[in-house]
C-alpha cells in the first residue's frame, strides 16, 4: 500500500522508532520568538546545556511588538523585558535573530517564507500554534508547548506519537470575491473546533491547487483552530515558483537536487487516509463568525442563529454564552451588525497579496464614520513592498491607519487592543473572549470582506458597495 | 519533575466546552519570563465575576478541575498549564483536550486525564450535591474517583502509555532524549546538503 504525502514526511524525519514508545522525529527549523521561549532558555542554563543546532534555529520579535514608534524603546516594561531577555538568549546561545528595527523582523511565520527557509518535505516547529500555516509548502509544521521548544533547542528533535491522516478535498472552484479564508471558516464551522483533534491534514483538490501560495497559507495557517494538528498541501510548480530566488533557496545543482526530491512528496495513488472530508468550493461564499470560537460562523448573508438551532446540549449552551458575550440576538442579519474597529493583518491574513486585494476595494473609497481600520502588514518586507506599490497611500486616503509589523491586534500583546464592548471584524484567525482586548468582540472575516466593512461600518462583502 | 503518582483534592465543576487557552490565561499575561506566577492570570477575565466557580470558597482551594469537551483549544502557550499548577491544580478530567494543551501537561506534569463525557457530567452532579467535596485521580490505576457509596462515581480514564510512565518515574524528557545522541548524530549525517541553514 502507498504512503500519504505526511507520511513520507514523516518517515523521512523518524531518528528512532521502539514499540510503544513515541517517534523521535528530526526538526529542519526551529522558529523562535520571545513570549514561549525565555523559559526554554533558561532551563538549558539551569541542566547547563547548550543550543545543539543554532544554524537550523531563526528568531524574531513579533508578539509584543509596537506598531507605532518601533524605532524606539518599547514603553511597556514588561513587554520590553521579555524582548530584551529574547535578544540576551540569541547571543548568549548564537542564534540569529531578526530583532525590532531589522529589515528582516515580522511575524514569525511570515519571516520563515519570505526567506525560503519554509521549503517542502521539512519538519518545522514554533512555540506557537498558527506553525501550521508552514504546511502550505508540504512540510510538517506544527506548534509546540515551551517544554518541547527546549528539547528542541537542546536535542533538534521531539518525541512525538505518530497522527492518524485525514484528506480534505475541496472540489470546485471558488466564486469570484470568495477567498481561502472563507473556504477555511467553512470548513472550521462544518467540523467544529475538536474535528481535526489527532489528525495531520491534507488538503487537496482543485480549489487548493487553484489556491496562492498565500491563499494555501491562509487554509493552513487555520488548521489549528479545528484541532488538527498539523495542516499540509502536496508542493506543485506554484509552490517551487514562489521559493525559486529567495534568500535561502537553494541555489545551482542544490535547486535541481532539491526540485526532484520535492516532486516525490505527493500521496500515492492506492495511498488510504484514516479520514475523508470532501467539500464544494463552488457553493462558497463570503464567511464571517458570530460566536467566541472559529467554529461557530455562517455565511455572511444568513441571520445570527438562535441556542435552539442546535441539537447538542452543549452546542446550545455555548450558543446561548457566546450570543451573550457579542451582544447579539438571534435571528439579526449578519450584514446588520454594526462593527467599530476592523483589522487587516496577521500571520492568517497580512501577507502582500492581502494589502494589495485591500487596497483593491478601498481605492476611491472611505472608512465609514465611528469606524476605525487597522493595517497592520505581516513583517517590515511586507511593509516596504507595500509601500513600494503605493499601497499606503490608499490606506491612508481612505482614512485608515497604517502601521508597523507584528502580530498587533490578533492577540493585543501590545497596545493595540479593543476596548470593552467593543466590536471587531477582524482578518486573523481567533474569535476568542477577550482575545484582541478584556471584552472585546471579534468577528473574523476575509480580506474583502473587512475591507468593504470598513466602508460601510457593517458587516459587508465589496458585492454591498457602492461603483466608485 | 516530581514523580506523580495519585492525587486526591477539591474537584471543581468548569461547566464550559471549548476552554481555550485565551480564558485560561490571556495573552497579557504571558509577558513574564519565569514559570512561577502566573496563578493570577487564570481565567482572568472569568475571575471577576462573583459567580464563577472558584469564587465560591467551596471551590477556592481545588486542584482537580472537572471541564467540558475541547478544553485548552487555541494558542500553544504552555503559560496555561503553569498557570492552572502555579494556582495548585494537579490534574484536570475532561472528554475532550486539544493536542499541544495534552501535550504540554505530559510534559509540565500536569495530568490530563480523558474520561467520557457521562463521566464529567457525573462528576458535576456529584459536585453539585457535594460542594468542595473530594475527587482522586489515580494515575497506577488510571482511575477517577468521588464519593463512596451508593453516589459514588468511579470510572477509568485515557492517558497515553508513555506520558503515564513518565509521570509516574518523573522523568526528564530531554534527559531520556540525549542518550539517544548516536542515532541523532548517525541521522544528521544522512540529511541532504541542500537542506537550508540560518547561518
Amino acid at each position: 500500500m502507498g504512503k500519504t504525502l505526511s507520511e513520507k514526511v514523516w518517515d523521512e524525519h523518524v531518528v528512532r522508532s521502539a514499540p510503544g514508545e513515541p517517534d523521535l522525529l528530526y526538526i529542519d527549523l526551529h522558529l523562535l520568538h520571545e513570549v514561549t521561549s525565555p523559559q526554554a532558555f533558561d532551563g538549558l542554563r539551569l541542566a547547563s546545556r547548550t543550543v545543539r543546532r543554532p544554524d537550523l534555529t531563526l528568531a524574531t520579535e513579533d508578539h509584543n511588538v509596537p506598531t507605532v514608534d518601533w524605532d524606539k524603546p518599547i514603553a511597556d516594561p514588561v513587554s520590553r523585558t521579555q524582548v530584551e531577555t529574547l535578544r540576551k538568549n540569541c547571543a548568549d546561545f548564537g542564534v540569529r535573530l531578526h530583532p525590532l528595527g531589522d529589515v528582516e523582523q515580522g511575524i514569525v511565520h511570515v519571516v520563515g517564507p519570505q526567506l525560503g527557509l519554509t521549503q517542502p518535505g521539512m519538519t518545522i516547529v514554533c512555540g506557537d500554534s498558527h506553525t501550521s500555516t508552514h504546511g502550505a509548502f508540504g512540510a510538517i509544521a506544527f506548534g509546540i508547548g515551551t517544554s518541547e521548544v527546549e528539547h528542541v533547542l537542546a536535542t533538534q528533535t521531539l518525541t512525538q506519537a505518530r497522527p492518524k491522516t485525514m484528506a480534505v478535498t475541496i472540489n470546485g472552484s471558488l466564486p469570484e470575491g470568495v477567498t481561502a479564508k472563507d473556504m477555511v471558516l467553512t470548513l472550521i464551522t462544518h467540523t467544529g473546533t475538536g474535528g481535526g483533534q489527532g489528525y495531520i491534514v491534507e488538503y487537496r483538490g482543485q480549489a487548493i491547487e487553484e489556491l496562492s501560495m498565500e491563499g494555501r497559507m491562509t487554509v493552513c495557517n487555520m488548521s489549528i483552530e479545528w484541532g488538527a494538528k498539523a495542516g499540509l498541501i502536496a508542493p506543485d510548480q506554484t509552490t517551487f515558483d514562489y521559493i525559486e530566488g529567495k534568500p535561502e533557496a537553494p541555489k545551482g545543482a542544490d535547486w535541481d537536487a532539491a526540485v526532484a526530491h520535492w516532486k516525490t512528496l505527493r500521496t500515492d495513488d492506492d495511498a488510504v487516509f484514516d479520514r475523508e472530508i470532501e467539500l464544494d468550493a463552488s457553493t462558497m461564499t463570503p464567511f464571517v463568525t458570530w460566536g467566541t470560537n472559529p467554529g461557530q460562523g455562517a455565511p455572511l448573508g444568513a441571520t445570527i442563529p438562535s441556542p435552539d438551532d442546535f441539537g447538542e446540549p452543549n452546542d446550545k449552551v455555548a450558543t446561548e454564552k457566546a450570543l451573550h458575550y457579542m451582544g447579539l440576538e438571534a435571528g439579526t442579519p449578519l450584514r446588520e451588525v454594526k462593527v467599530d474597529t476592523v483589522f487587516v493583518g496577521s500571520c492568517t491574513n497580512g501577507r502582500i497579496e492581502d494589502l494589495r486585494l485591500a487596497a483593491s476595494i478601498l481605492e476611491g473609497r472611505h472608512v465609514a464614520d465611528d469606524t476605525r481600520l487597522l493595517v497592520v502588514p505581516g513583517s517590515v518586507r511586507v511593509r516596504l513592498q507595500a509601500e513600494a506599490e503605493g499601497l499606503d497611500k490608499v490606506f491612508l486616503a481612505a482614512g485608515a491607519e497604517w502601521r508597523g509589523a507584528g502580530c498587533s491586534m490578533c492577540l493585543g500583546m501590545n497596545p493595540d487592543q479593543l476596548a470593552p464592548g467593543e466590536r471587531s471584524a477582524s482578518t486573523s484567525n481567533r474569535n476568542f473572549e477577550g482575545r484582541q482586548g478584556k471584552g472585546g468582540r471579534t468577528h473574523l472575516v476575509s480580506v474583502p470582506v473587512a475591507a468593504a466593512t470598513a466602508v460601510r461600518g457593517t458587516l459587508s462583502s465589496p458585492a454591498d458597495l457602492q461603483e466608485v | 519533575m516530581d514523580k506523580f503518582t495519585t492525587h486526591t483534592g477539591v474537584g471543581v465543576p468548569l461547566k464550559r466546552s471549548n476552554v481555550d487557552t485565551d480564558q485560561i490565561i490571556p495573552a497579557v499575561y504571558l509577558k513574564r519570563v519565569t514559570r512561577t506566577g502566573f496563578e493570577d492570570g487564570l481565567f482572568a477575565a472569568w475571575r471577576g465575576d462573583p459567580d464563577f466557580v472558584l469564587n465560591d470558597p467551596a471551590y477556592a482551594s481545588g486542584s482537580v478541575l472537572v471541564a467540558g469537551p475541547d478544553f485548552g483549544t487555541g494558542s500553544s502557550r504552555e503559560h496555561a498549564v503553569w498557570a492552572l499548577q502555579n494556582y495548585g491544580f494537579r490534574a484536570v478530567i475532561s472528554s475532550r483536550f486539544a493536542d499541544i494543551f495534552r501535550g504540554n501537561s505530559g510534559k509540565a506534569g500536569l495530568v490530563a486525564a480523558q474520561v467520557d463525557e457521562k463521566v464529567v457530567q457525573r462528576l458535576w452532579d456529584w459536585l453539585e450535591d457535594n460542594p468542595g467535596g473530594e475527587v482522586t485521580v489515580d494515575l497506577e490505576s488510571r482511575t477517577v474517583r468521588a464519593g463512596a457509596g451508593e453516589d459514588a462515581v468511579e470510572d477509568s480514564f485515557d492517558i497515553d502509555d508513555y506520558t503515564r510512565w513518565r509521570l509516574l518515574e518523573g522523568l526528564d524528557d530531554i534527559g531520556i532524549t540525549l542518550g539517544h545522541d548516536t542515532d541523532i548524530a548517525d541521522f544528521e549525517a544522512s540529511r541532504p546538503s541542500w537542506k537550508p541553514v540560518t547561518a
